[in-house]
């Protein structure tokens, strides 16, 4: 593999495992905010355990989130160089701030987790928060240089490369900035709170639960299920805005996303199959009459722009419409079995029979491979640029010859993460099982 | 003062915090697994108990520091990313394998030795490949081939200098992070921990400090330039001497209680020692951020940039100073943490 693919295959091997762990981080102190609030109103120390379990598991997975981000803020200066030294110049303001925002968080979570029993409430509360509104906060800004890459804005470069006329302020309010932002956030919550209904749903197919432990899960449940409903609503109505963006903004990642090569007004929309070059179209989808025109610009006759407009050198890679489809499907799916399932409990007042716990039990995964997808998609659907029609990934990266050696050792690295902390999961809960904590407070 | 100087002191005074910060953080590391096994003391449990808090917000300093070197001086990240990518690559995963596994010892019941052992080890390692990123700033070991950046390892890696400035940084560690552990007994009244820690420290303070006056002896030939000008500033490099005298001897001051060691005073006169120190050095690094290749003002961002950056940081560190309070007060003050069994 020649230096510069190898660079960004570890980059991208970086963040994709980074980002499994951050969306949790960004994702659980939310879950745990609401696990207390209920705790206060209904004083049903149900709650309070949960929240207390919820923070021994967020303790285990912060771990390899700060480890990991530590990894990719270090990595990502070594491997882009030519990237940073823009960066640098233009959009270092969010990347500064963001490191408050995770001081704030590190602080807090240590308060919240080693000195909660000596806390007065109040100041419990106000830690919880203020880790849950660090999380969040570093990831819109970091959201912010990623927005900033799709849709640059705030200075101007030279023929020979240098950069001038740098407006710190209309880099970080660049035009992707407020609709990606926000679709990043919901769509962590979102994740959070279906893993948190997959867990729950593993626990009630078991046999034999006492009923204390069976009331327990599904109160999990049922907050997972209501939040994981609005969020996961909430991130489509988002993400079809994101999709206007990308239509008035870059035109040539939507006509990849949708595999659409000829320019056209009541453009349908191509869902399932895959991108075709020769056939020029997508092969084996269902299509939408007039969706994709819909999608980017509200009316019918909307003139979505096509792949031949652009030349192919600058093309993204054609299998991205298969990544876009996985997000988008995985999203509409999810609101179907959210809903479905809060239906089912809550107005037909039936149990949950085994099939739909079965269901409920993969929807954590599911939206996770959303993230996934949906980051690939973004990323990928970028190129040949690292900054859209500023700077090709090629000049951004680094010529260093020792990227191989160093891809080895890393890969190695989070596999066995990725093992050990699921094993490390298992046996802490596993040795402190709900219904133990369960006799120790009632 | 110039934008570019401000912008350097600040990196120096951020890189003063975190040697600080992690020196403890590596350093109670390493006492915790020296006397994990060991029934006599309860040094471990002290080391531990500073760590389990900490170590989080002395990661995010490590951060700060990276992040504050790419944004005022984006133009030395070709540089050091180049000649970076290997050690830096090796030292981020030792610090994950660390970091993820001092958590999850707390965590499990198998393999805890394994983990502890490997967690305390790299703290050794780590900070090794920390200052070895010193010697090769100075001159010698950096060259351009095709205008590619290159670092010359088996130069680098035959030289005394590296292993000086190794064991420079080693014995620093262990000898801060033994005195401040000694203080943070103290609050706990924990008084053979207190003695265990007091023992190391009156050992390592001489070692530390001979170390330190060899490494100069070991720069290479290029680095005569920096020899030159640490002789200019022989008075602050005394002056640093002076506090570590003061430091050391408090260790062996009886108080009324009849206690041996003025622990509190002792670690303030270190640490000031030691900010001397690092200031004398960093000033006598300048003009250069990698000599000969590179100089502050060559590495500096534009003005339109840093302004706001300073503004940031001012606002950030405003925001986090009740915050920081409130950490020390839970976890360096509060003996219901510092002696709960
Ligand atoms: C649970 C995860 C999840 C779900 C269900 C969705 N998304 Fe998404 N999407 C993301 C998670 C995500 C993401 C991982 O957070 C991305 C990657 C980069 C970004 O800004 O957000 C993203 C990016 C992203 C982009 C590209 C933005 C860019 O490249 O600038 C578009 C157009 C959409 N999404 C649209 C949608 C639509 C129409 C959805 C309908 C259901 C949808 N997303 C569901
Ligand atoms: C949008 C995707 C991302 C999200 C949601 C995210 C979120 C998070 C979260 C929740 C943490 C743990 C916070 C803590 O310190 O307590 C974290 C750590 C970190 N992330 Fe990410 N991150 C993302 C992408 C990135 C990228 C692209 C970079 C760097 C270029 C990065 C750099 C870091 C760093 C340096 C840390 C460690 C900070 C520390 O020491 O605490 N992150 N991230
Ligand atoms: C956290 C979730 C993310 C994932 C899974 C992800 C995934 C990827 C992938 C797969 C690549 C390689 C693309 C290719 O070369 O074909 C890549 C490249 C890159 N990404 Fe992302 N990305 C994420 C977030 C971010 C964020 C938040 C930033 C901005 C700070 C970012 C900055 C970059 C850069 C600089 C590159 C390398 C240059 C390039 O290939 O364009 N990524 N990412």
């Amino acid at each position: 593999m020649d230096i510069v693919v190898m660079a960004r295959v570890l980059f991208g091997s970086s963040l994709g495992f980074h980002i499994i762990y951050a969306t949790i981080g960004v994702g659980l102190p939310v879950m745990i905010i609401i696990a207390e609030v209920l705790h206060y109103i209904k004083k049903d120390s149900d709650y309070a355990l949960m929240a207390r379990r919820w923070t021994k598991g967020f303790a285990i997975i912060l771990a390899v989130s700060i480890a990991s981000g530590t990894i990719v803020g270090v990595l990502i200066s070594l491997l882009f160089p030519n990237f940073m030294e823009i960066v640098g110049q233009v959009i270092a303001l969010p990347f500064q701030m963001e490191i408050f925002a995770f001081l704030i968080e590190a602080v807090f979570m240590s308060i919240y987790l080693y000195a909660a029993d000596r806390l007065p409430p109040v100041l419990r509360f106000i830690s919880i928060i203020s880790v849950a509104l660090g999380a969040t906060a570093s990831a819109i800004l970091i959201t912010d240089v990623h927005a900033w890459m799709n849709t640059p804005a705030g200075f101007n470069i030279t023929p020979d490369g240098s950069v001038t006329d740098v407006d710190t302020w209309a880099a970080f309010f660049n035009p992707s900035f407020g609709v990606t932002a926000i679709h990043v956030t919901l769509s962590a919550y979102m994740t959070v709170a279906f893993i948190i209904a997959s867990i729950a749903a593993l626990r009630l197919m078991r046999k034999g639960l006492s009923s204390k432990e069976r009331n327990y899960h599904k109160k999990a449940l049922t907050i997972a299920l209501y939040f994981g409903a609005i969020m996961s609503l909430a991130t489509a109505i988002n993400g079809h805005e994101t999709a206007q963006m990308l239509h008035e903004y870059n035109p040539r990642k939507l006509a990849a996303a949708e595999g659409l090569f000829e320019t056209t007004r009541y453009a349908p929309l191509s869902i399932g199959g895959y991108t075709s070059l020769e056939d020029q179209r997508v092969k084996y989808a269902v299509e939408i009459p007039y969706a994709l025109s819909f999608l980017a610009g509200d009316r019918l006759d909307t003139e979505v722009l096509g792949l031949n407009e652009f030349p192919e050198e600058l093309w993204p890679p054609l299998y991205v419409h298969v990544l876009f489809n996985v997000m988008v499907g995985i999203g509409s799916l999810l609101i179907v079995v959210a809903f479905f399932a809060i239906f089912w409990r809550h107005v037909l007042k039936k149990e949950f029979p085994g099939w739909l716990l079965a269901i409920l039990a993969v929807s954590g995964p599911l939206a996770m491979i959303a993230i996934e997808t949906g980051w690939c998609f973004s990323c990928i659907g970028r190129q040949p640029w690292t900054i859209t029609d500023v700077l090709r990934t090629g000049e951004a990266a680094t010529k260093s010859s020792s990227v191989g050696f160093l891809l080895g050792l890393f890969l190695t690295l989070y596999i066995t993460l990725l093992f050990i902390t699921g094993f490390v999961l298992r046996s802490y809960f596993k040795r402190n099982p709900a219904s133990k904590d369960l006799d120790a407070v009632h | 003062m110039e934008a570019s100087t401000l912008a350097i002191t600040i990196l120096w005074s951020l890189l003063f915090i975190y040697s600080i910060l992690g020196s403890l953080d590596f350093g109670a590391g390493f006492w915790g697994m020296i006397y994990g096994r060991n029934d006599q003391t309860s040094a471990s449990q002290i080391a531990n108990r500073f760590l389990s808090p900490t170590w989080e917000v002395t990661n995010v300093f490590l951060v700060i520091f990276v992040v504050s070197v790419v944004t005022f001086f984006p133009f030395a990240t070709t540089l050091l990313g180049s000649i970076l990518l290997v050690p830096v690559g090796i030292g981020l995963l030792l610090l994950t394998i660390r970091t993820t596994f001092m958590v999850f010892e707390h965590h499990t019941q198998k393999y805890r030795e394994l983990m502890r052992l490997t967690s305390g080890f790299s703290g050794l390692i780590i900070p090794a490949l920390l200052v070895s990123i010193l010697p090769i700033t100075l001159g010698g070991f950096v060259d351009f081939e095709n205008d590619l950046p290159v670092l010359h390892y088996a130069e680098l890696l035959t030289h005394p200098t590296l292993y000086m400035h190794i064991a420079f940084g080693l014995s620093t560690e262990l000898f801060i992070s033994a005195v401040f552990l000694m203080d943070y007994s103290k609050e706990a009244d924990d008084w053979s921990a207190y003695q265990t820690f007091r023992k190391h420290a009156i050992w390592l303070g001489p070692v530390s400090i001979a170390i330190a006056m060899l490494t100069i002896g070991t720069f290479p030939a290029e680095a005569n330039w920096i020899v030159e000008n640490i002789e200019d500033n022989w008075l602050w490099f005394g002056l640093s001497v002076f506090f570590f005298i003061i430091g050391y001897t408090l260790l062996f001051i009886k108080k009324q209680d009849g206690v041996r060691g003025w622990s509190r005073l002792a670690v303030t006169a270190i640490i000031l020692q030691y900010g001397i120190a690092i200031y004398a050095y960093g000033s006598a690094h300048l003009p250069y951020l990698v000599y000969p290749h590179l100089t502050v003002t060559e590495g500096f961002t534009n003005p339109s940039t840093f302004y706001p950056m300073l503004i940031v940081y001012g606002v950030g560190f405003g925001i986090l100073i009740p915050a920081f309070y409130l950490f020390w007060r839970l976890f360096l003050k509060d003996r219901r943490y510092l002696k709960q069994p």
